[in-house]
């Protein structure tokens, strides 16, 4: 601080250097992970993806049924796909429902860097994620195959990895982007949960009835789009309706999204 | 080192700030008054970037604050003590500021100790914090970067007489060392001790300014009691200098200087039992001054159907 004698009436902040990004990841890391909510809401959602794949083999084995790899993988996928996006909805909502963007952006007030180092942060979660539901998932099936005597797949290829990779930082990112259209932790996992549980039902629903619908709904379904993934199986014309179906349910939300965390007065 | 020009910002019809301007001063501690709702908290989150104003600027320092590179370094920010995350310890709050800021952590410690939390309160979730502690904590975090600009809203409330005594002493210790301090409050006796300059606001508009004597004068709103030994010599001698006096107690109250009536009193050789100048008198001023502006017409309203006719 300077002296009283001196008293300059303007900042010197030519000694101070911008906030870098990869601190600001670290804090948007920490702050996940440092709350009971957030510590829960992760150790949960390894929980969960472990109990449901024990439930599987107990069901596998005990109807000596015949699984892929990808049957596990599939298996793994439920509870991430439930739980990751709430874990990208509150990274985002916690900071307005207990306003601590208050303080935030007095740190940093650029809050496109803010959310860049969010989002930076949701999907080292993502990849954290990946690392477990794979590491459950070869358990899964190595338990499978010292059990059963039924035929064992394993496909470990690194397209597997990429495929659980990019199913993971749908959820998340669709949570997030969800988070911040509402800014409010119940509203974004209500909304999030009606269109991931009602949607797909209405998609069906509609295709069955309409064949128009049935033509154009793989362009606009973004969950079945994501079937091919899950299998990691992919065609071209698959990737295509991927690309469109995740511009209507993903990219479109993160921008209005961003638009509307830029913009809104933080009370 | 704080400028405001010109600021105004309106919620739809409403002028929450009119076309404010005024300056704080590297080494003072301005004291920014007004009853609730009149701009006060409007004007410094418009300051620090978290409202944009709908005519006129702000710069600390000669910058805006999007332009100050690490601000929390530069300007120490308190706004709302309770914009905490209920579910984080009192010294993980302070640990992710000083981690944002690039700061060793053994500063954590040494705030938490200037603002006396010790290590028990600081292991608590914030949600188990009083509002004294909340505000202390909040307090620490402003510090934490060693800034040289303090903006603080309502940085009193919720503490006890002795916390605010000893807030009074560490922003007036601030302030001698250099640094500019502004913080508001609707309660002007926790201001007027330490604001070396004072800014009084009432819907959105600056209605008085200035050092604390300056604002007694400025608004002839200066005044003494006097008790003579032969009231009657008094009120003579009084009424031969033109001065107005009405009766009080018992004595007068007199529209002039201590100094003033006390020549008069020397003159005439008149026995003063008591001489001393209107306590309260900034308080008379700062309700009269904002007195269109608060929010007690249906209070009285209320008082007048209640009072038994």
């Amino acid at each position: 601080m300077s002296t009283a004698t001196s008293a300059p009436m303007t900042l010197d902040v030519s000694q101070t250097d911008r906030v870098p990004f990869s601190r600001l990841v670290s804090v948007e890391l920490r702050k996940m992970f440092d709350t009971r909510a957030g510590r829960w809401l992760l150790i949960s959602i390894a929980a969960f993806t472990a109990l449901v794949l024990i439930i599987q083999l107990w069901v596998v084995l005990a109807q000596d049924q015949t699984v892929t790899f990808e049957d596990f993988a599939a298996g793994a996928n439920i509870p991430m796909n439930i739980l990751l996006p709430v874990l990208g909805v509150m990274s985002v909502t916690s900071e307005w429902s207990q306003r601590t963007a208050m303080v935030t952006f007095t740190l940093e007030p650029s809050r496109t860097r803010f959310l860049a180092a969010k989002f930076v942060g949701t999907l080292i979660v993502a990849l954290a994620a990946v690392v477990i539901g794979f590491t459950l998932t070869i358990a899964a099936n190595g338990l499978y195959a010292a059990f059963s005597d039924n035929p064992v797949t394993w496909d470990l290829g690194a397209f597997r990895i990429f495929c659980f990779f990019l199913l993971y930082v749908f959820s998340m990112a669709t949570g997030f982007a969800f988070g911040m259209l509402l800014l409010n932790t119940a509203a974004a996992i209500v909304v999030y949960f009606v269109y991931s549980f009602i949607f797909p039902g209405l998609f069906e629903l509609g295709s069955a009835l309409m064949d128009w619908f049935q033509d154009l709904r793989p362009w606009i379904d973004f969950a079945n789009a994501q079937n091919p993934i899950i299998e990691a199986d992919v065609t071209g014309k698959e990737w295509a309706q991927l690309a469109v179906s995740g511009f209507i349910w993903l990219v479109l939300p993160l921008v209005i999204g961003v638009w509307r965390v830029l913009r809104a007065e933080v009370k | 080192m704080i400028k405001v020009e010109g600021l105004s910002r309106a919620y739809g019809s409403f002028m929450a700030v009119d076309d404010i301007s005024f300056v704080c001063k590297p080494g003072t501690v301005t004291g920014f008054l007004g009853p609730n709702g009149a701009g006060k908290t409007t004007t410094m989150r418009v300051m620090v970037g978290l409202t944009s104003p709908t005519a006129g600027e702000v710069t600390i320092g000669g910058l805006h604050f999007h332009d100050i590179p690490n601000p929390g370094r530069h300007v120490g920010v308190l706004l709302d003590a309770s914009a905490q995350h209920a579910g984080r310890t009192g010294r993980e709050v302070l640990t992710i500021g000083a981690k944002t800021m690039g700061l060793p952590m053994s500063r954590v410690d040494e705030m938490l100790a200037l603002v006396s939390l010790d290590d028990t309160e600081s292991k608590r979730r914030v949600r188990n914090y009083s509002l004294g502690m909340r505000q202390r904590l909040g307090i620490a975090h402003a510090l934490l970067g060693d800034p040289s600009v303090l903006i603080l809203d309502e940085p009193a409330n919720g503490l006890d007489p002795a916390g605010i005594r000893w807030m009074r002493g560490l922003l007036k210790g601030y302030a001698d060392r250099g640094g500019t301090v502004l913080l508001s409050s609707h309660l002007l006796n926790e201001v007027e001790q330490i604001a070396d300059e004072m800014l009084l606001i009432g819907r959105g508009k600056i209605v008085a300014r200035g050092t604390k004597a300056e604002l007694l004068a400025g608004a002839g709103g200066v005044g003494t009691l006097v008790v003579a030994e032969d009231n009657n010599l008094l009120t003579a001698a009084l009424t031969d200098k033109g001065l107005t006096f009405t009766p009080v107690g018992l004595g007068f109250r007199v529209d002039a200087m201590p100094v003033d009536v006390g020549r008069v009193a020397a003159e005439r050789s008149v026995v003063l039992s008591d001489l001393r100048p209107v306590e309260g008198g900034l308080e008379d001023l700062f309700l009269e001054l904002t007195s269109d502006t608060q929010r007690e017409d249906f209070a009285q309203a209320a008082t007048t159907a209640g009072a038994p006719s």
